[in-house]
Protein backbone atom coordinates (compact mmCIF):
# COMPACT_ATOMS: atom_id res chain seq x y z
CA UNK A 1 0.00 0.00 0.00
CA UNK A 2 2.68 1.89 -0.19
CA UNK A 3 2.78 3.08 -4.12
CA UNK A 4 0.52 1.01 -5.63
CA UNK A 5 1.06 2.25 -8.89
CA UNK A 6 4.69 0.85 -8.10
CA UNK A 7 3.32 -2.79 -7.10
CA UNK A 8 4.06 -5.96 -9.25
CA UNK A 9 0.64 -7.59 -7.87
CA UNK A 10 -1.35 -5.74 -5.63
CA UNK A 11 -4.74 -6.66 -4.31
CA UNK A 12 -7.98 -4.37 -2.61
CA UNK A 13 -10.50 -6.27 -0.77
CA UNK A 14 -10.14 -9.73 -2.46
CA UNK A 15 -12.33 -12.29 -1.57
CA UNK A 16 -12.15 -16.09 -3.00
CA UNK A 17 -15.33 -18.88 -2.97
CA UNK A 18 -15.07 -22.20 -3.47
CA UNK A 19 -18.18 -23.58 -4.16
CA UNK A 20 -20.11 -20.69 -2.23
CA UNK A 21 -17.57 -21.34 0.70
CA UNK A 22 -15.54 -18.44 1.32
CA UNK A 23 -11.90 -18.88 1.40
CA UNK A 24 -10.56 -15.51 1.61
CA UNK A 25 -12.13 -12.32 2.63
CA UNK A 26 -11.59 -8.92 2.14
CA UNK A 27 -7.78 -9.52 1.39
CA UNK A 28 -5.50 -6.30 0.62
CA UNK A 29 -2.28 -7.12 -0.63
CA UNK A 30 0.76 -5.49 -2.51
CA UNK A 31 4.30 -6.44 -3.68
CA UNK A 32 7.19 -3.87 -4.44
CA UNK A 33 9.61 -5.15 -7.26
CA UNK A 34 12.58 -6.65 -5.39
CA UNK A 35 10.74 -7.24 -1.99
CA UNK A 36 10.41 -10.83 -0.26
CA UNK A 37 7.48 -11.57 1.00
CA UNK A 38 5.89 -14.58 3.14
CA UNK A 39 2.68 -16.01 3.85
CA UNK A 40 2.12 -17.99 6.47
CA UNK A 41 -1.14 -19.63 8.21
CA UNK A 42 -2.44 -22.84 9.57
CA UNK A 43 -3.68 -25.15 6.91
CA UNK A 44 -6.90 -24.21 5.46
CA UNK A 45 -6.31 -21.07 6.18
CA UNK A 46 -6.21 -19.94 2.23
CA UNK A 47 -2.42 -18.98 1.38
CA UNK A 48 -2.24 -21.38 -1.97
CA UNK A 49 -5.92 -19.70 -2.74
CA UNK A 50 -4.37 -15.92 -2.18
CA UNK A 51 -1.72 -16.70 -4.54
CA UNK A 52 -3.15 -18.86 -7.03
CA UNK A 53 -5.78 -15.73 -7.21
CA UNK A 54 -3.27 -13.12 -7.26
CA UNK A 55 -1.24 -15.58 -10.00
CA UNK A 56 -4.57 -15.52 -11.72
CA UNK A 57 -5.42 -19.20 -11.43
CA UNK A 58 -8.63 -18.42 -9.17
CA UNK A 59 -11.29 -15.61 -10.39
CA UNK A 60 -11.70 -12.83 -7.41
CA UNK A 61 -15.58 -13.62 -5.90
CA UNK A 62 -15.22 -9.58 -5.22
CA UNK A 63 -12.50 -6.99 -4.76
CA UNK A 64 -9.40 -6.45 -7.50
CA UNK A 65 -6.46 -7.92 -8.58
CA UNK A 66 -4.21 -5.92 -10.43
CA UNK A 67 -1.19 -7.72 -12.21
CA UNK A 68 2.00 -4.72 -13.89
CA UNK A 69 1.18 -4.87 -17.43
CA UNK A 70 3.21 -7.71 -18.78
CA UNK A 71 4.41 -8.80 -15.70
CA UNK A 72 6.71 -11.82 -16.17
CA UNK A 73 6.13 -14.45 -13.28
CA UNK A 74 8.31 -17.02 -12.31
CA UNK A 75 5.90 -19.89 -10.72
CA UNK A 76 7.07 -23.13 -9.05
CA UNK A 77 3.64 -24.61 -7.39
CA UNK A 78 3.50 -27.07 -4.75
CA UNK A 79 2.86 -29.48 -6.49
CA UNK A 80 3.50 -30.81 -10.15
CA UNK A 81 2.22 -34.30 -10.99
CA UNK A 82 4.08 -34.97 -14.85
CA UNK A 83 2.16 -38.06 -16.27
CA UNK A 84 4.64 -41.16 -16.98
CA UNK A 85 2.92 -41.20 -20.53
CA UNK A 86 4.91 -38.13 -21.44
CA UNK A 87 8.92 -38.42 -22.16
CA UNK A 88 10.17 -35.10 -20.79
CA UNK A 89 13.91 -34.89 -19.95
CA UNK A 90 15.31 -31.71 -17.84
CA UNK A 91 16.58 -29.98 -20.70
CA UNK A 92 13.07 -29.94 -22.93
CA UNK A 93 11.10 -28.83 -19.41
CA UNK A 94 13.15 -25.86 -19.02
CA UNK A 95 12.58 -24.95 -22.76
CA UNK A 96 9.26 -24.60 -21.56
CA UNK A 97 6.72 -22.71 -22.62
CA UNK A 98 9.99 -20.38 -24.39
CA UNK A 99 12.81 -22.32 -25.74
CA UNK A 100 16.28 -21.17 -24.44
CA UNK A 101 19.41 -21.72 -25.91
CA UNK A 102 21.15 -24.87 -23.93
CA UNK A 103 23.73 -23.08 -21.93
CA UNK A 104 21.66 -20.71 -20.27
CA UNK A 105 19.13 -24.21 -19.64
CA UNK A 106 22.64 -25.43 -18.22
CA UNK A 107 23.84 -22.31 -16.52
CA UNK A 108 20.21 -22.26 -14.74
CA UNK A 109 20.73 -25.66 -13.20
CA UNK A 110 24.34 -24.63 -11.89
CA UNK A 111 22.69 -22.07 -10.37
CA UNK A 112 19.87 -24.27 -8.54
CA UNK A 113 22.32 -26.60 -7.69
CA UNK A 114 21.83 -29.40 -9.41
CA UNK A 115 24.15 -29.24 -12.45
CA UNK A 116 24.35 -31.45 -15.27
CA UNK A 117 20.58 -33.15 -15.12
CA UNK A 118 19.13 -32.26 -18.49
CA UNK A 119 19.40 -35.26 -20.16
CA UNK A 120 17.39 -37.26 -16.95
CA UNK A 121 13.78 -37.88 -17.40
CA UNK A 122 11.81 -35.49 -14.94
CA UNK A 123 10.17 -38.59 -13.20
CA UNK A 124 12.93 -40.09 -11.90
CA UNK A 125 13.95 -37.12 -10.03
CA UNK A 126 14.15 -36.73 -6.28
CA UNK A 127 11.74 -34.65 -4.96
CA UNK A 128 14.45 -31.99 -3.59
CA UNK A 129 15.66 -31.96 -7.56
CA UNK A 130 12.47 -31.46 -9.01
CA UNK A 131 12.19 -28.74 -7.09
CA UNK A 132 14.92 -27.12 -7.77
CA UNK A 133 14.16 -27.91 -11.70
CA UNK A 134 11.35 -26.02 -11.18
CA UNK A 135 13.36 -23.00 -9.25
CA UNK A 136 15.69 -22.88 -12.99
CA UNK A 137 13.14 -22.83 -14.98
CA UNK A 138 11.17 -20.35 -13.28
CA UNK A 139 14.79 -18.03 -13.26
CA UNK A 140 15.23 -18.96 -17.20
CA UNK A 141 11.72 -16.48 -18.02
CA UNK A 142 13.63 -14.02 -16.15
CA UNK A 143 11.34 -13.39 -14.10
CA UNK A 144 10.30 -10.12 -12.31
CA UNK A 145 8.62 -11.99 -9.38
CA UNK A 146 9.24 -15.52 -7.98
CA UNK A 147 5.95 -16.81 -6.85
CA UNK A 148 7.02 -19.71 -4.72
CA UNK A 149 3.85 -22.20 -3.07
CA UNK A 150 5.40 -24.00 -0.56
CA UNK A 151 8.78 -24.88 -2.23
CA UNK A 152 10.20 -26.86 0.51
CA UNK A 153 7.43 -29.98 1.20
CA UNK A 154 9.29 -32.72 1.57
CA UNK A 155 12.73 -31.70 1.94
CA UNK A 156 14.74 -32.55 4.85
CA UNK A 157 15.45 -29.59 7.45
CA UNK A 158 18.95 -28.45 6.10
CA UNK A 159 17.46 -28.89 2.51
CA UNK A 160 14.64 -26.59 3.09
CA UNK A 161 17.49 -24.36 5.31
CA UNK A 162 19.65 -24.21 1.66
CA UNK A 163 17.07 -23.33 -0.42
CA UNK A 164 15.70 -20.23 0.51
CA UNK A 165 18.97 -19.23 1.65
CA UNK A 166 19.16 -20.49 -2.96
CA UNK A 167 15.92 -17.69 -3.05
CA UNK A 168 17.54 -14.84 -0.86
CA UNK A 169 21.04 -15.32 -3.08
CA UNK A 170 18.28 -15.30 -6.71
CA UNK A 171 17.23 -11.90 -5.19
CA UNK A 172 20.06 -10.62 -4.83
CA UNK A 173 21.32 -11.34 -8.28
CA UNK A 174 18.58 -10.89 -9.98
CA UNK A 175 16.60 -8.01 -8.28
CA UNK A 176 13.00 -10.31 -8.47
CA UNK A 177 10.68 -9.98 -6.18
CA UNK A 178 9.74 -13.27 -4.11
CA UNK A 179 6.68 -13.71 -2.44
CA UNK A 180 5.91 -17.31 -1.32
CA UNK A 181 3.84 -19.72 1.62
CA UNK A 182 5.20 -21.32 3.54
CA UNK A 183 4.57 -24.18 6.39
CA UNK A 184 8.54 -23.11 7.65
CA UNK A 185 7.59 -20.34 9.59
CA UNK A 186 11.22 -20.19 11.65
CA UNK A 187 13.63 -20.47 8.03
CA UNK A 188 11.25 -18.58 6.23
CA UNK A 189 11.17 -15.52 8.42
CA UNK A 190 14.69 -14.48 8.42
CA UNK A 191 14.75 -13.77 4.88
CA UNK A 192 11.37 -11.98 4.85
CA UNK A 193 11.00 -8.16 4.35
CA UNK A 194 7.77 -8.69 4.91
CA UNK A 195 5.44 -11.53 7.04
CA UNK A 196 1.72 -11.38 6.10
CA UNK A 197 -0.28 -14.31 8.28
CA UNK A 198 -3.28 -15.24 7.00
CA UNK A 199 -6.38 -17.14 8.41
CA UNK A 200 -9.14 -16.58 5.56
CA UNK A 201 -8.29 -13.14 5.73
CA UNK A 202 -5.16 -10.89 7.19
CA UNK A 203 -4.48 -11.18 10.67
CA UNK A 204 -1.50 -9.54 10.93
CA UNK A 205 1.39 -8.25 8.73
CA UNK A 206 4.60 -6.44 8.76
CA UNK A 207 8.27 -7.56 9.34
CA UNK A 208 9.32 -10.88 10.77
CA UNK A 209 9.80 -8.98 14.25
CA UNK A 210 6.65 -7.38 14.50
CA UNK A 211 4.53 -10.32 13.47
CA UNK A 212 6.53 -13.00 15.78
CA UNK A 213 5.18 -10.79 18.33
CA UNK A 214 1.59 -9.95 17.26
CA UNK A 215 -0.46 -11.46 19.89
CA UNK A 216 -2.54 -12.74 16.67
CA UNK A 217 0.12 -14.02 15.41
CA UNK A 218 0.69 -15.85 18.63
CA UNK A 219 -3.04 -16.81 19.09
CA UNK A 220 -2.69 -18.89 15.90
CA UNK A 221 0.11 -20.48 16.03
CA UNK A 222 0.56 -20.85 19.91
CA UNK A 223 3.05 -22.69 22.06
CA UNK A 224 5.63 -22.44 19.46
CA UNK A 225 6.11 -19.59 18.99
CA UNK A 226 8.81 -18.44 21.58
CA UNK A 227 10.81 -21.28 20.75
CA UNK A 228 9.99 -19.80 16.80
CA UNK A 229 11.63 -16.26 17.76
CA UNK A 230 14.67 -17.50 18.86
CA UNK A 231 15.52 -19.28 16.06
CA UNK A 232 14.61 -16.82 13.96
CA UNK A 233 16.84 -14.17 15.63
CA UNK A 234 19.92 -16.93 15.50
CA UNK A 235 19.54 -17.83 11.46
CA UNK A 236 18.87 -14.10 11.08
CA UNK A 237 22.42 -13.37 12.95
CA UNK A 238 24.01 -16.37 10.53
CA UNK A 239 22.15 -14.73 7.82
CA UNK A 240 24.32 -11.31 8.74
CA UNK A 241 27.55 -12.93 8.83
CA UNK A 242 27.33 -14.55 5.37
CA UNK A 243 26.21 -12.05 3.09
CA UNK A 244 28.16 -8.72 5.32
CA UNK A 245 25.47 -6.70 5.58
CA UNK A 246 24.06 -5.96 1.91
CA UNK A 247 22.25 -3.04 3.59
CA UNK A 248 18.57 -4.25 2.39
CA UNK A 249 17.15 -5.18 5.20
CA UNK A 250 16.87 -1.41 6.67
CA UNK A 251 15.59 -0.17 3.95
CA UNK A 252 12.58 -2.43 4.13
CA UNK A 253 11.12 -2.31 7.43
CA UNK A 254 10.03 1.43 7.06
CA UNK A 255 7.38 0.62 4.53
CA UNK A 256 6.78 -2.41 6.36
CA UNK A 257 5.77 -1.21 9.75
CA UNK A 258 2.94 1.30 8.86
CA UNK A 259 1.17 -1.55 7.04
CA UNK A 260 1.78 -3.69 10.09
CA UNK A 261 0.29 -1.31 12.69
CA UNK A 262 -2.71 -0.88 10.16
CA UNK A 263 -3.57 -4.53 10.09
CA UNK A 264 -2.76 -4.60 13.82
CA UNK A 265 -5.78 -2.45 15.27
CA UNK A 266 -8.40 -3.30 12.44
CA UNK A 267 -7.89 -7.26 12.37
CA UNK A 268 -7.32 -7.94 16.19
CA UNK A 269 -10.62 -9.17 16.97
CA UNK A 270 -11.32 -10.95 13.76
CA UNK A 271 -8.49 -13.31 14.72
CA UNK A 272 -8.84 -14.13 17.72
CA UNK A 273 -12.52 -15.16 17.89
CA UNK A 274 -12.42 -16.91 14.39
CA UNK A 275 -14.75 -14.61 12.18
CA UNK A 276 -17.98 -15.86 12.82
CA UNK A 277 -19.54 -12.87 10.72
CA UNK B 1 1.50 -44.85 -60.46
CA UNK B 2 -2.00 -43.14 -58.88
CA UNK B 3 -4.02 -45.25 -60.52
CA UNK B 4 -3.45 -48.11 -58.77
CA UNK B 5 -5.68 -48.49 -55.81
CA UNK B 6 -3.04 -50.17 -53.60
CA UNK B 7 -0.40 -47.31 -53.85
CA UNK B 8 -3.60 -44.83 -53.13
CA UNK B 9 -4.67 -46.45 -50.17
CA UNK B 10 -0.98 -46.90 -48.95
CA UNK B 11 -0.64 -43.08 -49.90
CA UNK B 12 -3.78 -42.14 -47.91
CA UNK B 13 -2.88 -44.12 -45.01
CA UNK B 14 0.86 -42.77 -44.66
CA UNK B 15 -0.53 -39.32 -44.52
CA UNK B 16 -3.21 -39.81 -42.44
CA UNK B 17 -0.28 -40.89 -39.89
CA UNK B 18 1.13 -37.67 -39.88
CA UNK B 19 -1.84 -36.21 -38.37
CA UNK B 20 -2.36 -39.01 -35.98
CA UNK B 21 1.36 -39.23 -34.67
CA UNK B 22 1.57 -35.93 -33.03
CA UNK B 23 -2.37 -35.69 -32.29
CA UNK B 24 -2.30 -39.21 -30.95
CA UNK B 25 0.65 -38.30 -28.70
CA UNK B 26 -1.42 -35.41 -27.24
CA UNK B 27 -4.42 -37.62 -26.85
CA UNK B 28 -2.40 -40.21 -24.97
CA UNK B 29 -0.67 -37.41 -22.73
CA UNK B 30 -3.75 -35.66 -21.92
CA UNK B 31 -5.42 -39.04 -21.15
CA UNK B 32 -8.08 -38.36 -23.71
CA UNK B 33 -8.51 -41.43 -25.40
CA UNK B 34 -12.32 -41.82 -24.65
CA UNK B 35 -12.75 -38.20 -26.37
CA UNK B 36 -11.34 -39.67 -29.81
CA UNK B 37 -14.16 -42.42 -28.70
CA UNK B 38 -16.57 -40.04 -28.48
CA UNK B 39 -15.72 -37.67 -31.32
CA UNK B 40 -15.60 -41.10 -33.83
CA UNK B 41 -18.60 -42.29 -32.99
CA UNK B 42 -20.33 -38.87 -33.96
CA UNK B 43 -19.18 -39.15 -37.26
CA UNK B 44 -21.43 -42.16 -38.11
CA UNK B 45 -24.56 -39.48 -37.34
CA UNK B 46 -22.49 -37.13 -39.09
CA UNK B 47 -22.32 -39.91 -42.06
CA UNK B 48 -26.25 -40.65 -41.74
CA UNK B 49 -27.13 -37.02 -42.07
CA UNK B 50 -24.40 -35.97 -44.88
CA UNK B 51 -26.85 -38.89 -46.92
CA UNK B 52 -30.01 -37.75 -45.55
CA UNK B 53 -29.18 -34.07 -46.77
CA UNK B 54 -27.10 -34.95 -49.66
CA UNK B 55 -23.86 -33.27 -48.68
CA UNK B 56 -20.51 -34.39 -48.86
CA UNK B 57 -19.79 -37.30 -46.22
CA UNK B 58 -16.52 -35.05 -45.52
CA UNK B 59 -18.51 -32.01 -44.41
CA UNK B 60 -21.43 -33.85 -42.72
CA UNK B 61 -19.07 -36.16 -40.68
CA UNK B 62 -16.82 -32.84 -39.72
CA UNK B 63 -19.74 -31.06 -39.01
CA UNK B 64 -21.03 -33.20 -36.47
CA UNK B 65 -17.55 -34.00 -35.06
CA UNK B 66 -16.76 -30.60 -34.10
CA UNK B 67 -20.22 -30.32 -32.58
CA UNK B 68 -19.49 -32.93 -30.29
CA UNK B 69 -16.06 -31.54 -29.85
CA UNK B 70 -17.08 -28.44 -28.24
CA UNK B 71 -19.91 -29.83 -26.75
CA UNK B 72 -17.69 -32.22 -24.57
CA UNK B 73 -15.80 -29.27 -24.20
CA UNK B 74 -18.00 -27.23 -23.03
CA UNK B 75 -19.80 -30.03 -20.75
CA UNK B 76 -16.96 -31.17 -19.25
CA UNK B 77 -16.01 -27.64 -17.89
CA UNK B 78 -19.15 -27.42 -15.65
CA UNK B 79 -18.63 -30.17 -13.35
CA UNK B 80 -19.32 -33.09 -14.72
CA UNK B 81 -17.38 -36.01 -15.08
CA UNK B 82 -15.43 -36.00 -18.33
CA UNK B 83 -15.80 -39.64 -18.26
CA UNK B 84 -19.60 -40.12 -18.12
CA UNK B 85 -20.02 -36.81 -20.59
CA UNK B 86 -17.92 -38.56 -23.03
CA UNK B 87 -19.94 -42.08 -22.59
CA UNK B 88 -23.41 -40.68 -22.57
CA UNK B 89 -22.81 -38.24 -25.69
CA UNK B 90 -20.30 -41.14 -27.70
CA UNK B 91 -22.71 -44.07 -27.16
CA UNK B 92 -26.08 -41.45 -27.82
CA UNK B 93 -24.50 -40.09 -31.08
CA UNK B 94 -23.12 -43.86 -32.29
CA UNK B 95 -27.14 -45.25 -31.44
CA UNK B 96 -28.87 -41.61 -33.00
CA UNK B 97 -26.64 -42.15 -36.30
CA UNK B 98 -27.36 -46.31 -36.76
CA UNK B 99 -30.95 -45.47 -36.35
CA UNK B 100 -30.77 -42.30 -38.73
CA UNK B 101 -28.45 -44.55 -41.57
CA UNK B 102 -31.09 -47.74 -40.99
CA UNK B 103 -34.09 -45.02 -42.01
CA UNK B 104 -32.17 -43.67 -45.13
CA UNK B 105 -33.02 -46.33 -48.12
CA UNK B 106 -29.90 -47.36 -49.46
CA UNK B 107 -27.15 -46.84 -46.64
CA UNK B 108 -27.70 -49.71 -45.05
CA UNK B 109 -25.95 -52.13 -46.89
CA UNK B 110 -22.70 -49.39 -47.31
CA UNK B 111 -22.91 -48.64 -43.41
CA UNK B 112 -20.20 -51.14 -42.68
CA UNK B 113 -17.65 -48.73 -44.77
CA UNK B 114 -17.78 -46.30 -42.64
CA UNK B 115 -18.09 -48.34 -39.20
CA UNK B 116 -14.95 -49.77 -40.35
CA UNK B 117 -13.22 -47.86 -43.29
CA UNK B 118 -12.95 -49.02 -47.02
CA UNK B 119 -9.07 -47.71 -47.44
CA UNK B 120 -8.96 -49.75 -50.81
CA UNK B 121 -11.76 -47.66 -52.52
CA UNK B 122 -10.10 -44.56 -51.96
CA UNK B 123 -10.22 -42.03 -54.99
CA UNK B 124 -7.92 -39.70 -56.29
CA UNK B 125 -10.24 -36.70 -54.10
CA UNK B 126 -10.23 -38.65 -51.07
CA UNK B 127 -6.20 -38.61 -51.31
CA UNK B 128 -6.60 -35.18 -51.96
CA UNK B 129 -8.76 -34.25 -48.71
CA UNK B 130 -6.91 -36.95 -46.28
CA UNK B 131 -3.81 -35.25 -47.32
CA UNK B 132 -4.99 -31.83 -47.35
CA UNK B 133 -6.96 -32.34 -43.88
CA UNK B 134 -3.41 -33.99 -42.24
CA UNK B 135 -1.34 -31.59 -43.14
CA UNK B 136 -3.66 -28.78 -41.96
CA UNK B 137 -3.59 -30.40 -38.48
CA UNK B 138 -0.22 -31.23 -38.72
CA UNK B 139 0.39 -27.45 -39.40
CA UNK B 140 -2.17 -26.36 -36.62
CA UNK B 141 -0.15 -28.51 -33.75
CA UNK B 142 3.65 -27.12 -35.06
CA UNK B 143 2.39 -23.59 -35.00
CA UNK B 144 1.38 -24.36 -31.61
CA UNK B 145 3.52 -26.84 -30.52
CA UNK B 146 5.54 -24.90 -27.55
CA UNK B 147 1.98 -23.80 -26.34
CA UNK B 148 0.25 -26.92 -26.50
CA UNK B 149 2.98 -28.89 -24.98
CA UNK B 150 3.30 -26.57 -22.21
CA UNK B 151 -0.34 -26.54 -21.23
CA UNK B 152 -0.50 -30.23 -21.53
CA UNK B 153 2.75 -30.58 -18.94
CA UNK B 154 0.72 -28.15 -16.03
CA UNK B 155 -2.35 -26.24 -17.40
CA UNK B 156 -1.68 -23.43 -14.12
CA UNK B 157 2.22 -23.37 -14.52
CA UNK B 158 1.19 -23.08 -18.69
CA UNK B 159 -1.17 -19.90 -17.55
CA UNK B 160 1.11 -18.39 -14.94
CA UNK B 161 3.53 -18.08 -18.28
CA UNK B 162 1.12 -15.95 -19.89
CA UNK B 163 -0.93 -18.68 -22.04
CA UNK B 164 -4.39 -19.43 -22.10
CA UNK B 165 -4.72 -23.06 -21.78
CA UNK B 166 -8.45 -22.92 -22.92
CA UNK B 167 -7.33 -21.79 -26.48
CA UNK B 168 -4.32 -24.69 -26.87
CA UNK B 169 -7.16 -27.36 -25.52
CA UNK B 170 -9.46 -26.23 -28.28
CA UNK B 171 -6.48 -26.82 -31.07
CA UNK B 172 -6.45 -30.31 -30.01
CA UNK B 173 -10.41 -30.54 -29.91
CA UNK B 174 -10.72 -28.85 -33.61
CA UNK B 175 -7.63 -31.24 -34.74
CA UNK B 176 -8.94 -34.21 -33.43
CA UNK B 177 -12.89 -33.10 -35.36
CA UNK B 178 -10.58 -32.91 -38.30
CA UNK B 179 -8.28 -35.82 -38.22
CA UNK B 180 -11.86 -38.07 -37.46
CA UNK B 181 -13.32 -36.26 -40.23
CA UNK B 182 -10.77 -37.23 -43.17
CA UNK B 183 -10.44 -40.55 -42.03
CA UNK B 184 -13.52 -42.19 -41.51
CA UNK B 185 -13.38 -43.36 -45.23
CA UNK B 186 -9.92 -44.91 -44.72
CA UNK B 187 -9.93 -46.75 -41.27
CA UNK B 188 -13.43 -46.20 -40.22
CA UNK B 189 -15.03 -44.57 -37.23
CA UNK B 190 -14.62 -47.17 -34.54
CA UNK B 191 -10.94 -47.61 -35.59
CA UNK B 192 -9.49 -44.32 -35.77
CA UNK B 193 -9.16 -43.79 -32.27
CA UNK B 194 -6.96 -46.99 -32.51
CA UNK B 195 -5.15 -45.61 -35.14
CA UNK B 196 -4.41 -42.39 -33.18
CA UNK B 197 -3.60 -44.27 -29.69
CA UNK B 198 -1.56 -47.58 -30.36
CA UNK B 199 1.03 -46.38 -32.20
CA UNK B 200 1.44 -43.38 -29.65
CA UNK B 201 1.85 -45.80 -27.31
CA UNK B 202 4.48 -48.09 -28.85
CA UNK B 203 6.38 -45.00 -29.45
CA UNK B 204 6.15 -44.47 -25.56
CA UNK B 205 8.44 -47.04 -24.80
CA UNK B 206 11.45 -45.50 -27.19
CA UNK B 207 10.91 -42.16 -26.86
CA UNK B 208 12.95 -39.46 -24.48
CA UNK B 209 11.59 -36.11 -25.20
CA UNK B 210 7.88 -34.93 -26.83
CA UNK B 211 9.11 -34.30 -30.09
CA UNK B 212 10.77 -38.40 -30.63
CA UNK B 213 7.52 -40.02 -29.32
CA UNK B 214 5.59 -37.86 -32.09
CA UNK B 215 7.92 -38.82 -34.73
CA UNK B 216 8.02 -42.46 -33.75
CA UNK B 217 3.85 -42.82 -33.41
CA UNK B 218 4.05 -41.20 -37.31
CA UNK B 219 6.54 -43.67 -38.54
CA UNK B 220 4.98 -46.61 -36.36
CA UNK B 221 1.35 -45.52 -37.74
CA UNK B 222 2.59 -45.40 -41.31
CA UNK B 223 4.90 -48.78 -41.01
CA UNK B 224 1.40 -50.30 -39.38
CA UNK B 225 -0.61 -49.06 -42.88
CA UNK B 226 2.13 -50.42 -45.19
CA UNK B 227 1.64 -54.03 -43.29
CA UNK B 228 -1.57 -53.95 -42.89
CA UNK B 229 -2.30 -53.51 -46.46
CA UNK B 230 0.03 -55.97 -47.24
CA UNK B 231 -1.49 -58.83 -44.84
CA UNK B 232 -4.82 -57.93 -46.45
CA UNK B 233 -3.75 -58.91 -49.97
CA UNK B 234 -2.19 -61.47 -48.59
CA UNK B 235 -4.35 -63.08 -46.60
CA UNK B 236 -7.78 -61.56 -48.05
CA UNK B 237 -8.53 -59.57 -44.82
CA UNK B 238 -10.40 -56.61 -44.42
CA UNK B 239 -7.94 -53.30 -45.11
CA UNK B 240 -8.40 -51.26 -41.81
CA UNK B 241 -9.24 -53.69 -39.01
CA UNK B 242 -5.60 -55.21 -40.56
CA UNK B 243 -4.01 -51.99 -40.36
CA UNK B 244 -5.34 -51.76 -36.79
CA UNK B 245 -3.65 -55.39 -36.17
CA UNK B 246 -0.46 -54.80 -37.39
CA UNK B 247 -0.71 -51.52 -34.87
CA UNK B 248 -1.35 -53.82 -32.55
CA UNK B 249 1.35 -56.68 -33.18
CA UNK B 250 4.10 -53.68 -33.20
CA UNK B 251 2.70 -52.52 -30.03
CA UNK B 252 2.79 -56.16 -28.33
CA UNK B 253 6.55 -56.80 -29.97
CA UNK B 254 7.31 -53.10 -28.35
CA UNK B 255 6.71 -54.15 -24.76
CA UNK B 256 10.07 -56.50 -25.10
CA UNK B 257 12.32 -53.99 -24.24
CA UNK B 258 12.50 -51.65 -21.84
CA UNK B 259 11.11 -49.06 -21.67
CA UNK B 260 13.74 -45.86 -22.24
CA UNK B 261 12.13 -43.60 -19.94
Amino acid sequence: MTQPSEALISATNLSVTHGGAPVLSGVDFTIAPGEIVTVVGPNGSGKSTLIRALIGLEPAATGQVTRQPGLVIGYVPQKLHLDASLPMTVGRFLSLPKRVRDADAAAALVRTGVPGLEGRQITRLSGGQFQRVLLARALLARPQILILDEPTQGLDQPGTAAFYKLIEEVRHETGAAVLMVSHDLHVVMSASDRVICLNGHVCCAGTPRVVSNAPEYRALFGMGTGGAFALYQHVHDHDHDHDEGHGHDPAHPHHAHPQAHGHDHSHTHDCEHDHAG
Amino acid sequence: MLDDFLTRAALAGAGLTLATGPLGSFVVWRRMAYFGDATAHAAILGVALSFGFGISVYAGTLAVALGMALTVAQLSGRGHAMDTVLGVLAHSALAFGLIAASLISGLRVDLSAWLFGDILAVSRADLGIVWGGALLVLAALVWRWQGLLAATVNEELAQASGLNPRTERLVLVLALALTVAVSIKIVGALLIAALLIVPAATARQFARTPETMALGATATGAVSVVLGLWASMRFDTPAGPSIVAMAAALFTASLIFPRRA
